[in-house]
């Protein structure tokens, strides 16, 4: 089968990779290029495990071919932390024991960090609807909408 | 086995001459919310993927000089809820299109995926109906328009001739004191599939409604405008009885499928409940 050549930024920095024609960004980033924070959970858009950002919006990378990352910008998870230095939320995330398993948290910080960026002081509800596509089995929910309401007041509080 | 192929051309005409080459075995990728599910399940196996995603005109947002909107087919739901004034003046045929999956899907989705995955569920195409908004489609033998109403034909079935792609949508301009809406049913708040849908576009002169078109989705093969409900309406002050008359050919108008989400004495009860629900929710836009 031919392959594709992409050349993609990932994560702010510049990359290369070969892909079959119908291959998902998401089985690119894991079994290509090593990425494997982004989870498989459904591989049907439902459960948002696999949430990266494209061109800075959110999207299910299992519902992306990989070769229309071609001239565009990935954002993953692998990306959130600035070196050592944790995102807020990922800080947050762990002082407020917002996980249990871990698999469905990638995704809701790839979401949470989405929705920051577009509405640094979010309702609950609007939390609540924003991370509905994301799926976690263990939590309950509570603690992670708590952490991402908790670490939007602490950004707005920085920012000031 | 065949193998699938990829191709993102940058040109309409070089996508229509693919996609028509292909003889059936291609499919077109917007979003991809519909088809890469169908191809992760195995349902569908593509010869040809043509992503309309890098040519222009399917992609972007354009004000009419006499204050209509061409948007493209592949533009997504995220991004058409960024434009300044498009929910403005269509909030329904917006909330139509955003009722569409989660955040993430959201950011892929679009009128023209909804409308030719062929979903009589769609919960887009009853706003675009309701608005009266005209398709632009382009294939082998040139461009045509066509109402959206008149794109449906089953489940997973369009009449869009073979090779035909649809590359944008046309809504009209919007007369003053003008309102648009649409309700679904669905026994969750969020990220389900539609027992039934109703969309409702209204224009009004004082308290008599001048304009009307009622659309609705899951209670048949195809989503269905109904001019009965339209005739009722319009003439009216929406008073009691035009509203009951609406809601009565909205029931009249259905014949929809039992299944798991609801029964069809279920669906054709609610077809008039939210016939006159939208139908507040517009009349209220439209006053204002």
């Amino acid at each position: 089968m031919a392959k594709i050549h992409v050349t993609t930024t990932i994560n702010g920095e510049p990359e290369e990779f070969l892909c079959d024609p119908a291959e998902t960004m998401l089985d690119v980033l894991r079994n290509r290029l090593g990425l494997t924070g982004a989870k498989e959970g459904c591989a049907t858009g439902d459960c948002g495990a696999c949430s990266i950002t494209l061109d800075g919006t959110l999207v299910c990378s299992c519902l992306m071919l990989a070769a229309e990352a071609e001239g565009h910008e990935i954002g993953t998870i692998e990306g959130m932390a600035d070196g050592d230095h944790l995102h807020p939320l990922q800080q947050k995330f762990l002082e407020m024991a917002a996980l249990q398993c871990g698999i469905c948290t990638p995704g809701f910080l790839i979401a949470a960090k989405a929705l920051l960026e577009e509405n640094p002081d979010p309702t609950e509800t609007e939390v609540r609807f924003w991370l509905a596509g994301n799926l976690c089995r263990c939590t309950g929910y509570d603690k992670i909408i708590r952490a991402v309401m908790d670490t939007a007041a602490e950004m707005r509080e920085a920012a000031q | 086995m065949t193998d699938t192929q990829y191709l993102a051309p940058a040109t309409l005409d070089e996508a229509v001459s693919a996609f028509a080459s292909a003889n059936g075995a291609a499919r077109i990728l917007a979003g991809g919310t519909d088809l890469l599910v169908q191809m992760q399940a195995g349902v569908v196996k593509p010869g040809l993927i043509v992503d309309v995603k890098k040519i222009g005109e399917l992609t972007s947002v354009e004000e009419t000089a006499d204050g209509g909107f061409i948007v493209g087919a592949a533009v997504s739901g995220a991004k058409l809820e960024k434009h300044p004034n498009f929910g403005r003046v269509w909030p329904g045929a917006l909330e139509g299109l955003n009722l569409i999956g989660s955040t993430q899907v959201q950011g892929r989705a679009s009128f023209g995926g909804n409308l030719c995955n062929g979903s009589p569920a769609a919960d887009s195409v009853p706003g675009l109906v309701a608005a009266g908004a005209v398709a632009t489609i382009q294939g082998p033998n040139g461009r045509r328009e066509m109402p959206v109403e008149d794109i449906p034909a089953g489940p997973g079935k369009t009449n869009l001739a073979p090779g035909e792609i649809v590359v944008s949508f046309t809504f009209p301009p919007r007369p003053a004191h003008s309102g648009d809406a649409y309700l679904r049913m669905i026994p969750r708040t969020e990220m389900d599939i539609a027992v039934v849908g109703c969309g409702v576009n209204l224009t009004m002169d004082g308290n008599t409604c001048t304009a009307a078109r009622v659309a609705l989705g899951a209670v048949a093969p195809t989503v269905r405008r109904v001019p009965d409900a339209e005739a009722a309406l319009i003439g009216s002050t929406l008073d009691d009885a035009a509203i009951e008359a609406a809601a009565a050919a909205c029931c009249a108008a259905c014949s929809p499928i039992n299944d798991k989400r609801g029964t069809i004495a279920y669906r054709t009860q609610v077809a008039g409940v939210l016939l006159k629900r939208t139908t507040a929710i517009a009349a209220e836009r439209a006053k204002a």
